[in-house]
């Protein structure tokens, strides 16, 4: 039951992070989108007040899941080492970027901020992508708690590759989910610039390449939602905790559980209809509709990876050491008192909303920003 | 495939102290000077005087400078966790796992959403909510360090936990032992109030230099009437939070204590070293300089006739004061470790008489199961030079500080600030004594508590995760590179800013 809501609680910040990695998207159109230095200005200005949401997210995503799942985080992160290590540098240059892009005596130039803003934007977005999907295809791990009592080699969970999850890039699976998270993620920038910029070039621009983009996205995503849907998957048998391979596993998992099954097509309505708003109506509305068909997507995406009996962090090296919400999670003890701290989230995402909705009632524009000394 | 080894372990750490020392660059500078910025923006929002406009406009572009590489370096800490300490995040994430996913949900959001308010608010949102939100920024910044200060304090005195036999890990049975517990709150009260420190000799060194180059003088006069009264009573608090910290890591910490004081025979009215050197005799003829008779025993535990455990009493025992060896703490780890690796057979066997005989026997020498993991008993005694130097430079800093900001304030007051132009040169430089005090704080934490990731329970050696030492030795080189960089570029920026001056408020190119 707490392992249930615990994992309904880190989907849930994970949805919120895809749907907010617009940042990232946004990023990766610095030079499509703009011509002119006043131009990236007002693109880097409207995405850089959100940058550290994204950031934050990520920060507590992170939290969250180690504290919930620390087992998850022990395996995953000692083991794909590699994967997450990129993402992190990715972010890390990330970080700086906005604010030292155009200060002047900045050691490394604007052109390199800039390139180190399209370093996470392509990197950041599709390695997260690619990480998710080995939750559906699994990685080389094994888990075994008897080693901590070898002292001269008692850490519990081993990566069995060298690679240290590139692997994980290698996967077709992979590959499309991390590839549709990347399009997606331009696809939600350039809906959130039409809402966001007033700006005409920008805007026409956004309108003009987001169908493109939202075709790329939907391939991807396509062949990716296909192949996950048609593949084995790693069921759990509930009386003996043993974990086992189940044709069509995943597309059981989805009609099994009508609830997410509704969710999942919600998702993708509002995400086709957010981008239909954009894309051929030039509306500001998309990005509501297709950030919340994001979020819906992704939560039923991971509803399906750890729910109705599967293992969320499968090992192809050794099935029975495959994660499940069960033998992963944090005690009973601990899970309550963090189910009471969570009781703050929807008054976090009250002030959250109240505060982006205070600062968007203008748009940002040319003679917004110049007046404004603490600008990007 | 890997194998598991010394090196791995040294690299391990040093990539986690490389992350630690550049993340504790700028986060007492964030910490510190929020507080000073929703001061001055208070004062704007109250007077309506664009003068504080401008004050509270320029230390917020520094704010800002500083916030965005120490968020890049933070987020890397808290992941490392998992990627260099595998072991740790199973063995402790239970626990350890709690306060930094409420960190993230209590306070990381109520930073960055509200900084995005700080920054960008100015015509956008009313007064009053932009002047609140600067509070809310200095509110958030401080409770995320109360939590990852609550972390921390637990890896030093692991309360609330206790030992699962069938997870193999410690679970938490009480969150409020963990999260007040006496090393908790000592920790962030004294951490917390030398960060304010920081940010007040921030704003004096530049408004003193300011005043040198006779440059906005009333700005620079006015910033340091309000950092010397913030810096003073920080001061102060750092030195009565620092004595209760030291007299709270005698008793859950006493090899740290003696590493420290660089004690190596424990005695009765031990004298505190207060000024001198350190030999390399591993006895107490390993001093030459000052002494303050009986003060370490009063330190420690309030009684000038207390006895003080040096390093050789733990490390070969001490009868008359119940400290047993460290070669029988390790045989009675390696008792516990052997017992839970029989008692899981024994569970695996169906055999449950064993199992509870298992039990019993792990629960009796669980005080000393991180000991099982040590083949060497010297491998429990931390670096005692570099603890006590670190330890004696950063009290004397500390000292040094509380004359500084009292000087500073009483002359703030009779204006005569600019008369003693050596004491502002002196000013200016206080500002790296300050990092400099600052980071030698976090080495005697860290180091010296070493070789425990979490006191007696578990050594790095235990902790870390399954890589070949190449990988670490990649990533650390790649961080310390791209710190560096970033680092240059930060300086590079915030120097330009403070020499381009308040008016503008920094600008761009």
């Amino acid at each position: 039951m707490l392992q249930g809501y615990w994992w309904i609680i880190v989907s849930l910040l994970a949805a919120i992070l895809v749907f907010l990695m617009f940042v990232q998207g946004g990023q990766t159109l610095l030079k499509q989108l703009t011509k002119t230095d006043k131009e990236r200005s007002i693109l880097i200005n409207s995405i850089g007040r959100k940058w550290d949401l994204t950031f934050t997210t990520l920060v507590t995503f992170g939290g969250a899941f180690f504290a919930s799942f620390p087992l998850f985080y022990s395996t995953s992160f000692g083991g794909a080492y590699w994967v997450w290590m990129l993402i992190l540098f990715s972010f890390i240059i990330q970080a700086v970027s906005y604010e030292y892009r155009t200060k002047a005596n900045n050691f490394l130039g604007t052109k390199t901020y800039d390139v180190f803003l399209l370093i996470n934007g392509i990197l950041g977005t599709i390695l997260v992508g690619a990480a998710v999907g080995t939750f559906f295809t699994g990685s080389e791990f094994s888990v075994d708690r008897m080693n901590i009592t070898i002292a001269s080699d008692p850490v519990i969970s081993r990566w069995e590759t060298a690679t240290h999850g590139l692997e994980a890039a290698l996967n077709i699976t992979n590959l499309a989910l991390g590839l549709a998270v990347f399009f997606l993620a331009r696809v939600l920038a350039m809906l959130y610039f039409i809402n966001n910029i007033d700006n005409e070039n920008i805007v026409r621009r956004s309108v003009k390449i987001v169908r493109l983009c939202s075709g790329m996205f939907l391939v991807f995503f396509l062949l990716f939602a296909g192949l996950l849907l048609t593949k084995e998957g790693f069921a759990v048998d509930a009386a003996s905790g043993k974990v086992f391979m189940e044709p069509f596993k995943y597309f059981h998992n989805l009609i099994e559980m009508p609830v997410v099954l509704v969710l999942f097509l919600l998702g993708l309505v509002g995400v086709l209809y957010g981008i239909f708003l954009g894309a051929f109506k030039t509306s500001g509305k998309g990005i509501w509709f297709a950030g919340a068909g994001t979020i819906l997507t992704v939560f039923a995406l991971l509803m399906l990876a750890g729910f109705n009996n599967t293992a969320f962090y499968p090992s192809t090296y050794d099935l029975q050491s495959s994660l499940t919400i069960y033998n992963a999670s944090s005690s009973k003890y601990t899970l309550t008192a963090m189910s009471w701290v969570s009781l703050l989230v929807p008054f976090v995402i009250a002030y959250i909303w109240y505060t982006w909705k205070s600062m968007s009632k203008k748009k940002v524009s040319e003679s917004d920003l110049e007046n404004d000394t603490m600008a990007y | 495939m890997e194998q598991f080894s010394v090196e791995l372990v040294d690299w391990s750490r040093a990539q986690f102290a490389l992350t630690a020392i550049y993340h504790w660059f700028f986060v007492p500078l964030t910490l510190g000077l929020s507080f000073i910025v929703a001061f001055m923006h208070s004062i704007y929002y109250k007077t309506g005087d664009e003068k504080w406009k401008n004050m509270t406009k320029f230390w917020m572009k520094l704010f800002g400078i500083n916030f965005a590489i120490g968020v890049a370096t933070g987020i890397i800490l808290e992941f490392e966790f998992g990627t260099n300490w595998s072991n740790y995040s199973w063995i402790v994430g239970d626990i350890f796992g709690a306060p930094l996913a409420i960190e993230g949900i209590v306070a990381f959001f109520l930073e960055s959403t509200f900084i995005a308010v700080m920054f960008f608010g100015w015509g956008r949102v009313s007064k009053k909510f932009h002047m609140m939100s600067s509070w809310l920024v200095a509110f958030g910044s401080n409770l995320s360090a109360l939590w990852i200060l609550v972390a921390n304090a637990w890896m030093q005195n692991p309360v609330g936990t206790k030992f699962n036999m069938d997870t193999a890990r410690n679970e938490m049975i009480s969150f409020f032992d963990v999260a007040l517990s006496s090393t908790a709150i000592f920790k962030f009260t004294h951490t917390i109030s030398q960060a304010y420190v920081i940010g007040s000799l921030f704003v004096i060194a530049v408004s003193a230099w300011y005043l040198l180059k006779k440059r906005h003088l009333l700005f620079a006069k006015q910033s340091i009437l309000i950092a010397s009264v913030f810096g003073l009573v920080s001061a102060v608090c750092v030195a009565f939070t620092g004595d209760s910290s030291a007299y709270d890591v005698a008793q859950k910490q006493p090899m740290k204590l003696a590493a420290m004081e660089g004690l190596y025979d424990g005695e009765q009215n031990a004298d505190l070293y207060a000024f001198g050197f350190l030999n390399n005799r591993k006895d107490n003829s390993n001093f030459k300089g000052i002494r303050i008779p009986s003060m370490l025993s009063i330190m420690a535990y309030r009684d000038p006739n207390a006895f003080v455990a040096g390093v050789n009493d733990i490390l070969n025992g001490n009868e008359a004061q119940g400290i047993l060896p460290t070669e029988t703490r390790m045989e009675k780890g390696r008792i516990a470790i052997q017992a839970l690796a029989d008692y899981t057979l024994a569970k695996k066997a169906g055999d449950k008489e064993l199992a509870q005989q298992k039990y019993i026997e792990f629960e009796e020498n669980y005080a000393h199961f991180g000991y099982g993991f040590f083949q060497d008993k010297e491998e429990v005694v931390p670096h005692v030079k570099l603890t006590f130097y670190s330890f004696h430079i950063m009290v004397g800093f500390g000292l040094f500080f509380i004359a500084l900001f009292a000087w500073l304030l009483y002359a703030s007051m009779k204006n005569k600030l600019e008369k003693h132009k050596w004491v502002l040169r002196l000013s200016v430089w206080s500002l790296l004594f300050g990092y400099i005090a600052s980071e030698l704080g976090w080495l005697v934490a860290e180091i010296g508590r070493q070789p425990w990731t979490i006191q007696d329970i578990l050594p790095v050696g235990a902790a870390t995760s399954h890589l070949s030492v190449g990988n670490v030795q990649t990533t650390f080189f790649l961080f310390l590179a791209l710190f560096t960089v970033l680092l240059i570029a930060e300086i590079k920026i915030m120097v330009f800013q403070i020499r381009k001056g308040p008016e503008k408020g920094g600008s761009h190119v």
